[in-house]
Formats: structure tokens, C-alpha cells, sequence
């Protein structure tokens, strides 16, 4: 037997889901334990552009609804910033930007059409090679760290708790429920089981028999110094994503992943590659007044990517107290609401604010087994010289 | 087999050159590899980013120079030939034929390990004026990146005249151009008071040795530099500077005033293991080679297969830093275990000097930013980029430009802010942005490790290593931009580019199958 604590509801993985659902929790009284195995937002959760615009999910209006609430809700600042400007340099990227535009107005949010001189205008560092681009009234971003750290500080001043170094190795059951996790220190009762452990959740959900299908990925970001204030930080296009941070430094990714083996233990390298150069090559042409900014960083993070790359927030059969929540690479900015909607499948079963339905692990149920290979998606590990 | 056309499976990554050992740092171990390596057959670069862009160094990119870097560093030829009269080795190894490079700064180390398999092999990053950032591909690198000095804060010090003890002696002795002629030195270690050695010899006047402790920690080098008119000065710390336009003019004391124009900072050298760290390399905290270290194995083998580590980034100790033939003979049996590597040679590796068990450096080290950082009676900078205080970082405060009401950490422990587990300098840096500016964490990095180990009455090692980034050189936008396979802009996007990532919800199928992407549907990039 152990001497650890238990709690109504333990949650694996101290990254933005796992936090943010045990926040909603912790808001409602609950009893939660969150259960990191290295710090808070160590992988992906603290290694993201910060962008909030997921125009194509179902929780996308309560994701653009609960931002402007997050630092007051919190308590602490995100660095939330609402609005963005995006910049095509080509008309193809022009067209491929304007589809994101029409999801959006079809859900009621506003965007305008900005010309070159419009764009140069709004953005002090744009140039001569701007082709056109759309000011999205709605989306934005906020910076990761804050928001990790806003979200557990959160939790313990509402009474709930968070563990970091502990790694969970195993579950206990009885029946359809799910008693207790196993973890390196020990074991830790539960009323309800909650698994948002970022890649690791497919390895984690099939110890209880149940089948997640999962590839993580590496992707790349650079930063620089900091620079003068743009009048609004949330600027990308040109392939890439990010924004200008509220100290001024330009923080941007885009460009090919790598498919990547995760491996069990915590705190191993994330490392970054020479893509660092292709991603300044193209921020210096969106931006080229601001060509003369040093790189100070570069950072690698590992995303979970189910197959079809969207979330699955699901209770899944046959446990009677099991709840999963994997964002597939889009779970900064939803976390608001992703959280929430988790919190609300651990309480009532249902989310009562987005339609799941096409979130749900079953999606999954003819999937091909070979899936990842079919796809491209196995590590390739293959040089090519 | 299928491949994901958006992933760098199948992308090529642009060589510059392929050569058999690439050496970073042209110091004694640097010199001493690369001789080796040639002699043993191998094809051999040597580069070394000395003599460092001027403005560059004014980033405090490697050292702290504090801006006594004398007007002739802009001129880079001359700089490089001084650099040329200062290392003769050098010059020979130029004349054996010997790819040396100079000016040019290795900026990142990459190698196939859990999370990167796309590179070709052993990989480096280099930059220089003319070409901007280039790649590079070795069979073997050894890195003999030197070292560095520990900064440490008190008020004034971020004025012109405060840098480090190293930098000082390489801008006298390598660039022949230390813009200071009286300066005081800050710690009475080995390295600290060799460093004082060497500026005498060049020329520069030492008025006073100052140290916390009671008494030097070198005694005999102590007593050599008293003899030589050097005042040493125990049981204080600065207190401040007085100073003109020009910078420092003074160092002020609790009870005394010193004139000077420089304030060396001498109490830690710090093996430079950026590159290494960055790279993945296992680094750990090893007290009697001054601080984190990489991992070696008898090769000089870091725990990435075919990069080695060989001078002062492998360690440094009193009598290596005294006599270079230690560094050099590192230098050599990295060499010699590169050859053996790569099928040139067969060398049973060396038995190298180890270093005797000295005394307890972290304990040192706290005292140091105790005396000086904790009891400073003003507050300043700890992170100068960042402009970030002590108290804001011991109260993981939210940066000011948030203009936010404080978060009432103020009377919580380090383990309530900041969960459990060992303070970790990189969750300080995320949140205060301490660490975070164009410097790289070079001047306040260790300090932050004392700091939070003080404040949490733990061991200094016990304090995890804030980590290393590439590039450990900051460079433009427009330098970093390196030469790239067109089948990466083809497939460039955002995002993955997964065919229905992006798809609006009310669009998507109720089941997902690879068969069905065969309808397509519109790609939306994020
Ligand atoms: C470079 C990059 C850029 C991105 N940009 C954006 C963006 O702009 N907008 C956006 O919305 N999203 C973005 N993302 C994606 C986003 O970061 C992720 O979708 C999101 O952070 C996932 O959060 P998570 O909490 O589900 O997973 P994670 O952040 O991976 O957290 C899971 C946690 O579980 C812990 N864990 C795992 N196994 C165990 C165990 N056995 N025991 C205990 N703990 C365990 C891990 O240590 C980890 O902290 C980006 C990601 C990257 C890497």
C-alpha cells in the first residue's frame, strides 16, 4: 500500500490539457491531482508559437470566448494578445490563407482584406514584397510558460495539487474502474482517471487496453532579440507561424517535421536542427526590416499527432471512469476549452458547449492498421547524404 | 515505403565540406588535436571564432568584455594577424596545410540520437563574415571551446570596465588590445590570479586582488603577486563602482575606495560546454572540474558517438590551468582516439591527468554572490539583457513590462512557486526571462544557479544546468539564412500539412481512413 495522497480525479501529464482540466476542476470544487513527470509545460505546452486561432474545431468559439477572460479567470497573466495579421507574399499563399478566412466568417468572426500598402501600414517591419493579407479580427496568441504556469498556480490556489517529478508506470483496476496509478513513488488512488500526457498518452492508454492511435513529432522554432514593439505582435504568413512577444522578440516556426520515436524517460534532449536557418530565411523575407535581428534560440518539441492530426477528447470503453484528452498538435490555444470540455466528460459525461462528435476516439474504428506507414509517418531515421 | 512529403525524411541537408576531423577552438588542446589528427592522416579542420566580430563581442558573445576591447578590434585583419604572432602553432599548422579558419564561430552540433535522425552524420554550424552560416560534416569533432567567467552581479556592474578575468587576458594577450591599464581583480583562486599573472606580463597594472573569504584561496599565488606590489585584500566584496562616461573609475569597498579602470571578475572559470550541451550531450556537475562538465569516456568521448571534448570545456583545475601541456595532452588523446576511430590508427588511449579533489567550489561560489549579490545595498541587474533584480528572480516575479500587481510571492518558498523538485533555473528563465536575452545567459547563468541554490539551502550542483540552445552564437536573421535543398521550399507549409487537420469540423468524415484522403479535400494551412 502507499502513503501518497490520492484524489478524486488524478490527472496524468502536466502539460496545457492536463492542467487546464484539472483548473476547471479545481474551479468546481473538485478534488484533483495532477501528476507531472518532469516540470510543468517541460515538452510541447512550453515549446509552442502561442497562436489561438483554431477556426476549424468545434471549440473554437469557446476558445476565442474564454481567452479574453483567461488572465482575470487565472489570476495570473498569460500574455494574451487578441487579433492577427496574416501576410502572403504570393498570390498561392493568398488563396491558401483566405480558406482559413472563410471558416472563421462562417462562424461569425470578422476578418478584412488588407492591400500591400494596408499590411505596411500595420506592420512596421513588412517590406516592398508584400503581397496581400488579412487582418483577423479574432485568434491572437499568448505566451506558452505564462500560461502553463498561470493554469498550475491556479489550480493550487483553488485547493488542488500538482506533483512534478513523478512518472506514472501503471494503473491498478477493479471491474471497469480504474483504482489507482502506479507511479515511481508510489501509488496514488483515484475516483477517475484522466490521461492527457501529450505523445506519451497512446502508451499510457494501452496499458488499460485501449487504443489511441498516435506518432509524435519533432517541430522547430527560432527566436530573436528583442525588437521595437509592432503595434500588434500577433504577425505571421509566408509560411510561417508565431508572433512578436510583448518584450519584442520574434518568435516563429513553420517547415517539415520529423517524425521521431518518443522515449519513456523525462528530460531528454529536445534537440533543434539546422532548419533554424530555413525558418530565418523566411521570417527575414515576412519581415525584412527586421533582417538585421539576431537569432538568440532555436528549441525542438514533440507533438502528438493522432491520424487524422485532429483532438480526441473521449471517455473511452469499456472504463466506467476514464477520461483521454490528446490535442494533436493544436492544443495551446484550444486548451481554454479543451480543459473545459474535459473537466465537464469527467463530471456530467458530456460537454455541453461543442458538439465532441467529431473528436471521439471511435473515428477511429476502421482505421487501417498499418495507418502510420501508410501514411509516411514512421521515424525515418534513414540519413540522406 | 511511403513518405510524408512535408517531413525531412528524404530532405538533404546542404554540405559545405566533408572532412574527417573537424576541431572548434584554437586554444592548446584545439592546436595540439589538430596537429595530431593531421599527422595521423586525417583530413583536418580547425576553426576558431577569434578574432570575434566587434560587434559581436559588445553582445558579451563568448566572454564578458565588458567594453575594454581596444578600437583596433575593428580592424580584423589586424586582429587576425595578431592572433597569428600570439599562436605561432598556429602558423604551423597553416604551413602543414592544415584547413584553419579563423573568425569563424561553430554556432550549433548535431548529431542522430532519440528525437533527430534526419542528419547526414556528425554535423556543424559555422558562420563567418564573409559566407554567412554554413554546414559542415566531420567524422569526428573534437570541441575544445575553452572556457568562460562566472559573472557576478553588484551595483555598476553592468558599466564599461566590469568584465571578465579570461577576457581580459585574451583581449591583452591574443588581441593585443585590452583597452584598461589599472585593474582590480575579484577572487583569489588559481584562475583568477594567473589571469593576474598574465595581464602583468602584459603590461597591465594590478592594484589589488579582492576577496569574500577570509583569506586567499591560492595562497602561494597570493603571496607571489603581494610580492610584486599587488595589495590582497580578504573578507570584502564590492559594493559598487565610481565611474565617468568612460566607465568605471573606482571600485568601492565597505570601507575604501580603489582607483581603477577595470573590475576583472575572476571568482569562477567555467568550462565553455555551450556546444556541447546544446548538441544533447550529457553534462554533469563535477566540483573539482569548476562546474557542469560533459560526460567523457576514456576516448574524451562524449555520450554523442564521435564527439569529443578536450581542454578547459572538459574541466578545469588549478594545475591545468598552469601549465597548457595538460590541455595540450587532452588535446592529443582526443586526436589520437579520433584516428583510432576512423581506422587511421591504433592508439591504447592515454592515461591523462586527472584532477585532484578539490575544495568545495560550489560553497565558493555562494559565497561569492551571497557577499556581493545578496548583501548588495542597491539593487541591480542579476540578467543585464533582461534587466532582471535577485529579489525578482527569488520571487519568480513576472517581468515588468507586464506592469502586473505582484503575485504575493514574496513570502513562499522557491518549492511552493515553483512545484516540486529542485529549483530549475529553466522554469525561473521562462518566467522572470531571466537568462533570456541576446547574451545567452553568459553573465548571469551561474549566478542564477548560487542564487537559487542559497535561497533553497542546497548544494550548488544540486541545481540542474539552465540549458544550452543552438545557435550559442546569436547571428542575424539574414547570416543564419543557409544554403538549402529546394525540395524543402516545395513542400515548405506552417504546419504538418495534413490533409484534413485544418478541415472544418462540419466537413470532415465520421470516420477517418487513409483510403479516404483519396478524395481530396482543400488544404488550409494553419
Ligand atoms: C514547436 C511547436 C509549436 C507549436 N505551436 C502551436 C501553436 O501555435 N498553437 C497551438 O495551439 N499549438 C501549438 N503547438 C502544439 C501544442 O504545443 C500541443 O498541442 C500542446 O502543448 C499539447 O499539450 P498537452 O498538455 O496535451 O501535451 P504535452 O505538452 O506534451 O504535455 C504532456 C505532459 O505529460 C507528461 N507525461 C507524459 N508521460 C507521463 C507519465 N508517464 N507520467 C507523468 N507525466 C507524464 C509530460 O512530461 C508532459 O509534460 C506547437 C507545438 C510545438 C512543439
Amino acid at each position: 500500500m502507499s502513503a501518497n495522497k490520492g484524489a478524486s480525479v488524478v490527472v496524468i501529464g502536466g502539460g496545457v490539457t492536463g492542467l487546464s482540466t484539472a483548473f476547471w476542476l479545481a474551479e468546481a470544487g473538485v478534488d484533483v491531482l495532477v501528476l507531472e513527470r518532469g516540470i510543468v509545460g517541460w515538452e510541447a505546452s512550453g515549446r509552442n508559437g502561442g497562436g489561438c486561432s483554431h477556426h476549424h474545431s468545434p471549440l473554437f468559439a469557446e476558445e476565442q470566448r474564454l481567452w479574453p477572460m483567461m488572465d482575470q479567470l487565472l489570476g495570473y497573466p498569460t500574455e494574451f494578445v487578441p487579433n492577427r495579421i496574416r501576410i502572403a507574399l504570393s498570390p498561392d499563399q493568398y488563396t491558401l490563407y483566405g480558406r482559413a478566412v472563410v471558416n472563421a466568417r462562417k462562424q461569425g468572426f470578422h476578418a478584412d482584406e488588407l492591400d500591400p500598402q494596408q499590411v505596411r501600414d500595420l506592420v512596421p517591419l513588412a517590406g516592398d514584397n508584400v503581397f496581400a493579407g488579412h487582418y483577423y479580427h479574432f485568434g491572437g496568441h499568448a505566451n506558452p510558460h505564462r500560461t502553463v504556469q498561470a493554469y498550475a498556480w491556479a489550480i493550487r490556489d483553488r485547493g488542488g495539487r500538482v506533483k512534478q517529478h513523478v512518472t506514472v508506470t501503471g494503473f491498478q483496476r477493479a471491474g471497469d474502474r480504474v483504482t489507482a496509478v502506479e507511479t515511481d513513488q508510489g501509488s496514488f488512488g483515484c475516483d477517475h482517471l484522466v490521461i492527457a500526457a501529450g505523445p506519451q498518452t497512446s502508451r499510457l492508454a494501452a496499458l488499460l487496453e485501449v487504443d489511441i492511435p498516435m506518432r509524435a513529432a519533432r517541430a522547430e522554432m527560432i527566436v530573436t532579440e528583442p525588437l521595437p514593439l509592432m503595434p500588434l505582435g500577433g504577425i505571421d504568413g509566408n509560411g510561417l507561424y508565431g508572433r512578436q512577444t510583448l518584450r519584442g522578440n520574434l518568435a516563429y516556426g513553420g517547415g517539415p517535421h520529423e517524425w521521431v520515436e518518443t522515449e519513456d524517460l523525462p528530460g531528454g534532449p529536445r534537440p533543434s536542427t539546422p532548419l533554424s536557418g530555413s525558418i530565418a530565411k523566411r521570417l527575414a523575407q515576412l519581415l525584412p526590416k527586421a533582417a538585421h535581428a539576431r537569432v538568440i534560440r532555436s528549441w525542438g518539441g514533440i507533438i502528438e499527432n493522432t491520424p487524422d492530426g485532429r483532438p480526441v477528447l473521449d471517455r473511452p470503453a469499456p472504463w466506467a471512469n476514464l477520461t483521454a484528452g490528446s490535442l494533436s498538435g493544436v492544443g495551446f490555444g484550444l486548451s481554454p476549452a479543451s480543459g473545459r470540455a474535459l473537466a465537464q466528460l469527467v463530471t456530467d459525461g458530456a460537454c455541453d458547449f461543442a458538439d465532441l462528435s467529431s473528436l471521439r476516439l471511435d473515428r477511429f474504428s476502421q482505421l487501417e492498421p498499418n495507418w502510420a506507414e501508410l501514411q509516411g509517418w514512421l521515424p525515418g531515421g534513414l540519413a540522406t547524404v | 515505403m511511403t513518405i510524408d512529403p512535408r517531413s525531412v525524411t528524404g530532405k538533404r541537408l546542404e554540405i559545405a565540406h566533408h572532412i574527417q576531423v573537424l576541431v572548434i577552438g584554437a586554444g592548446p588542446a584545439g592546436i595540439s588535436a589538430a596537429r595530431r589528427a593531421h599527422q595521423g592522416g586525417a583530413d583536418v579542420m580547425l576553426v576558431d571564432e577569434n578574432p570575434v566580430p566587434f560587434d559581436v563581442m559588445g553582445e558579451s558573445v563568448p566572454q564578458i568584455w565588458g567594453g575594454r576591447m581596444g578600437g583596433q578590434v575593428r580592424n580584423r585583419n589586424a586582429m587576425t594577424e595578431r592572433m597569428l604572432e600570439a599562436r605561432p602553432d598556429l602558423v604551423e599548422l597553416f604551413e602543414l596545410g592544415v584547413d584553419v579558419r579563423l573568425g569563424t564561430a561553430c554556432w550549433g552540433l548535431f548529431s542522430n540520437q532519440p528525437n533527430l535522425g534526419w542528419m547526414p552524420g556528425l554535423v556543424a554550424g559555422l558562420i563567418d563574415d564573409e559566407q554567412g552560416s554554413y554546414h559542415v560534416r566531420a567524422d569526428q569533432i573534437i570541441v575544445a571551446t575553452g572556457r568562460r567567467d562566472m559573472g557576478l552581479a553588484f551595483p555598476g556592474w553592468d558599466l564599461p570596465g566590469v568584465l571578465g578575468a579570461s577576457a581580459a587576458a585574451t583581449l591583452a594577450g591574443l588581441y593585443g588590445a585590452f583597452d584598461g591599464k589599472r585593474a582590480v581583480i575579484l577572487g583569489s583562486g588559481p584562475e583568477a590570479l594567473l589571469a593576474a599573472q598574465d595581464l602583468m606580463a602584459a603590461g597591465v597594472q594590478i592594484t589589488a586582488v579582492v576577496e569574500q573569504a577570509a583569506s586567499p584561496l591560492a595562497p602561494q599565488l597570493a603571496a607571489g603577486l603581494q610580492a610584486h606590489g599587488v595589495e590582497i585584500i580578504c573578507g570584502q566584496a564590492p559594493r559598487g563602482v565610481n565611474s565617468d562616461a568612460g566607465g568605471v573609475t573606482g571600485l568601492i569597498l565597505r570601507d575604501r575606495q580603489i582607483d581603477c579602470d577595470s573590475v576583472l571578475l575572476g571568482v569562477g572559470a567555467v568550462p565553455m560546454i555551450d556546444l556541447l550541451q546544446a548538441a544533447g550531450a550529457r553534462c554533469g556537475f563535477d566540483n573539482d572540474r569548476s562546474g557542469f562538465v560533459p560526460t567523457l569516456d576514456k576516448g574524451l568521448q562524449t555520450t554523442l558517438a564521435g564527439i569529443r571534448a578536450a581542454g578547459d570545456c572538459a574541466g578545469i583545475w588549478a594545475a591545468k590551468s598552469a601549465d597548457p601541456a595538460l590541455a595540450r595532452s587532452e588535446g592529443e588523446a582526443a586526436a589520437n582516439a579520433a584516428l583510432a576511430a576512423i581506422g587511421l590508427s591504433k592508439h591504447a588511449p592515454a592515461d591523462l591527468a586527472t584532477p585532484p579533489h578539490a575544495p568545495d567550489m560550489g560553497r565558493y561560489r555562494k559565497d561569492w554572490v551571497r557577499a556581493t549579490v545578496v548583501e548588495a545595498l542597491a539593487e541591480m541587474p542579476v540578467c543585464q539583457c533582461e534587466e532582471v533584480t535577485a529579489r525578482e528572480i527569488l520571487e519568480v516575479r513576472p517581468p515588468r513590462y507586464l506592469k502586473m500587481p505582484p503575485v504575493a510571492n514574496e513570502t513562499r518558498s522557491l518549492t511552493q512557486i515553483l512545484g516540486d523538485g529542485p529549483p530549475d533555473p529553466d522554469q525561473v528563465k521562462r518566467l522572470t526571462r531571466a537568462g533570456m536575452g541576446p547574451c545567452q545567459g553568459r553573465r548571469c547563468r551561474e549566478q542564477i544557479q548560487a542564487l537559487l541554490a542559497l535561497q533553497e539551502d542546497l548544494a550548488l550542483g544540486a541545481v540542474p544546468l539552465a540549458g544550452y540552445r543552438s545557435p550559442v552564437r546569436p547571428m542575424t536573421l539574414t547570416a543564419a539564412t543557409a544554403p538549402e535543398d529546394p525540395a524543402i521550399a516545395e513542400i515548405w507549409d506552417s504546419w504538418f500539412g495534413m490533409p484534413r487537420q485544418w478541415v472544418p469540423f462540419w466537413d470532415v468524415e465520421p470516420k477517418y481512413t487513409v483510403a479516404a484522403l483519396a478524395t481530396e479535400k482543400e488544404h488550409v494551412s494553419e
